[in-house]
């Protein structure tokens, strides 16, 4: 689990999968925004940004998170939509630069 | 004359042309135009009267701008709420003006389902989009392509238009009342200086729900100009990718949004070319983003401005003055008087620090049902049976007359132009157990002006932490106002009375 791990060290296994992302993404979005005070359950393809989740500073501690957490680094022409306003586009997007 | 008359004209001269551009969308002046009035008739069938308060809960986009016409041509009142409100404050919002109709859209179903269960009155809902199975009182918009009739509801410019909430001390929202001729007169002035034109493609990235970005798409629109609706801000890039592609004549920014873009990587391969207006309100830019601007897209006039929702603008410093005067935002603008006065409401002469009074017809009939809110803020002026604004922003002045904002006059934080009132969120945060004591305060943050902040206390035993207690806010407030940071602290400064000294703690 993360939250266990000694600061520094790797958090996340080689062979974590792109379900296994999901969850972690999931439970971080959880515990850190407004989840888990109330909100409506969020699909997989959910927009952060149409369901009020994420607003550009929440994106940023995403990204924050993303980077320590998977050990990549977003660069700004990654910080799009695309890779980074669902649960399933930050699934991928990351598997794809773990993949690289 | 009446605020959407403008709308309704170049709605007829210029059916062909594109009026809205969203996300792959373009919306045409003709389209547009029948869109608004088939919600008309449809608020006029679910029993709305000239002069009801209609509730607009939607995301910024083409449909936002549809009802606030439709509500203007039923004769009715707009209050524009937050897509990010929830269910208690809607509730609120909609007890307060006592509203008869909703407008709104499926994907917000849990917010205002659950408002509507606690509103005793009957509230009509329109629900846009979405295949949300629609419960007793619920009715679809109007389709695409419904015809509307020609019918308008005659109105003087006395009457209301909107009703716009901001925050209040005592924590309980206020809604500043703005009738035709205020709402007009206020364009009238800023359009004096800012010379928008039909041929000119705004890109609004602000929300349209707040005085600022509401005015850029009234006049917009109004104008027969484009407006590009940018809703992905969020991500700097695609704002740069946006004002490329739509080739934007004209920027209404504030500074967090100036510092996103300049923050994407080289973003001076983007073609700005097309820029010719940047405007800045909210807080001044800071010095290093205002040189850059300028360097990156010297063609483009930058105005510096100040308002608040009670009179939508008092100033603008003319671009001629950026250089000398950075940090002001000028002396006032045409077709209103305004200048300092000291505590005793006695006027200052030019070079001295006071609140800020403002006289001309922009200035708000009152808050809606607050005489004693409202006699606060309008004050007999120095003409019998004429009230001026008291604007609670204390400004200095040099010795040309230019202002410069000090500071709030009261507790009210002003955060990214938007006023939080402390009070509001500190009970939010009292509603999380453990929490014993809480004092939220605005610190000086070089972005937004001002960032809130909550100190707080907690029972022993109790270990909620900073990212709890703001997750909990973001959860119950709009996200402007949930703290940025939060200190747990093992005591809060107290006056002797045991009242919380929130001076002591900015």
């Amino acid at each position: 689990m993360p939250a266990c791990a000694e600061p520094g060290e790797p958090v996340i296994e080689p062979h974590t999968t792109m379900d296994d992302i999901k969850a972690a993404v999931r439970r971080y979005i959880e515990d850190n925004f407004i989840m888990g005070a109330g909100g409506a359950a969020l699909a997989d393809s959910d927009s952060f940004l149409e369901h009020h989740v994420l607003d550009s500073t929440g994106f940023l501690e995403l990204i924050g998170h993303l980077e320590e957490t998977y050990g990549i680094k977003v660069l700004d022409d990654e910080m799009v939509p695309e890779n980074l306003d669902s649960l399933e586009s930050v699934a991928r997007f990351v598997a794809n630069k773990r993949a690289a | 004359m009446l605020l959407h008359e403008h709308f309704e004209r170049a709605a007829q001269r210029l059916a062909a042309k594109t009026a809205l551009v969203v996300g792959e969308h373009r919306i045409g002046y003709g389209e547009l135009h029948r869109r608004v009035r088939a919600l008309a008739d449809a608020l006029r069938a679910d029993g709305v009267q000239p002069g009801d308060r209609v509730l607009v809960m939607l995301e910024a986009g083409a449909e936002f701008a549809i009802a606030v016409h439709a509500v203007l041509r039923a004769g009715a009142v707009f209050v524009p709420v937050s897509a990010q409100t929830k269910a208690d404050k809607l509730a609120f919002l909609a007890g307060d003006t006592r509203a008869t109709a909703l407008l709104t859209q499926a994907s917000l179903v849990a917010h205002w389902r659950a408002a509507r269960s606690q509103v005793p009155g009957p509230v009509s809902c329109r629900v846009h989009g979405g295949e949300a199975a629609l419960e007793d009182g619920e009715r679809p918009w109007p389709a695409d392509d419904a015809a509307g009739s020609p019918e308008m509801a005659p109105r003087i410019d006395l009457d209301l238009a909107a009703i716009i909430y901001t925050s209040g001390t005592t924590g309980r929202p206020k809604g500043v009342m703005l009738s035709h001729l205020n709402m007009r007169s206020a364009w009238d002035s800023v359009q004096a200086y800012l010379g928008l034109r039909e041929d000119d493609v705004i890109g609004l990235a602000l929300p349209p729900v707040y005085s600022y970005g509401l005015y850029n798409l009234l006049m917009g629109l109004g104008l027969g100009a484009t407006v590009v609706i940018e809703r992905q801000a969020a991500f700097p890039l695609r704002l740069a990718q946006t004002l490329e592609r739509e080739r934007v004549t004209v920027f209404p920014g504030v500074p967090t949004l100036y510092a996103a873009l300049l923050g994407v990587a080289q973003i001076e391969r983007f073609d700005f070319g097309a820029l010719r207006l940047l405007t800045n309100a909210a807080a001044a830019l800071p010095l290093a983003h205002l040189e850059r601007v300028r360097r990156l897209w010297p063609q483009a006039r930058l105005y510096s401005m100040y308002g608040l929702t009670e009179c939508k603008r008092v100033s603008y410093l003319p671009p001629d003055q950026l250089e000398a005067r950075p940090g002001s935002v000028g002396r006032g603008m045409p077709n209103q008087e305004h200048w300092l006065v000291d505590d005793e409401g006695r006027r200052l002469p030019h070079g001295s620090t006071g609140e800020l009074v403002v006289r001309g017809c922009h200035v708000m009939l009152g808050y809606w049902e607050r005489p004693e809110e409202t006699a606060e803020r309008l004050r007999p002026g120095p003409l019998p049976g004429q009230t001026v604004l008291h604007t609670g922003d204390l400004f200095r002045s040099d010795a040309e007359g230019y202002l410069y904002f000090v500071a709030r006059r009261d507790d009210i934080i002003k955060t990214r132009g938007e006023k939080v009132a402390p009070r509001e969120v500190e009970n939010a945060i009292y509603r999380l157990e453990g929490v014993t004591g809480c004092a939220v305060v605005g610190v000086p943050d070089e972005l937004l002006g001002q960032a809130v902040k909550a100190y707080v206390t907690l029972a022993p035993g109790c270990t909620l932490g900073e990212r709890e207690i703001i997750r909990h806010c973001l959860a119950h407030l709009e996200s402007h106002m949930a703290p940025k940071s939060v200190a747990v602290v093992a005591e809060l400064p107290r006056t002797e009375s045991g009242k919380i000294r929130h001076a002591s703690l900015r």
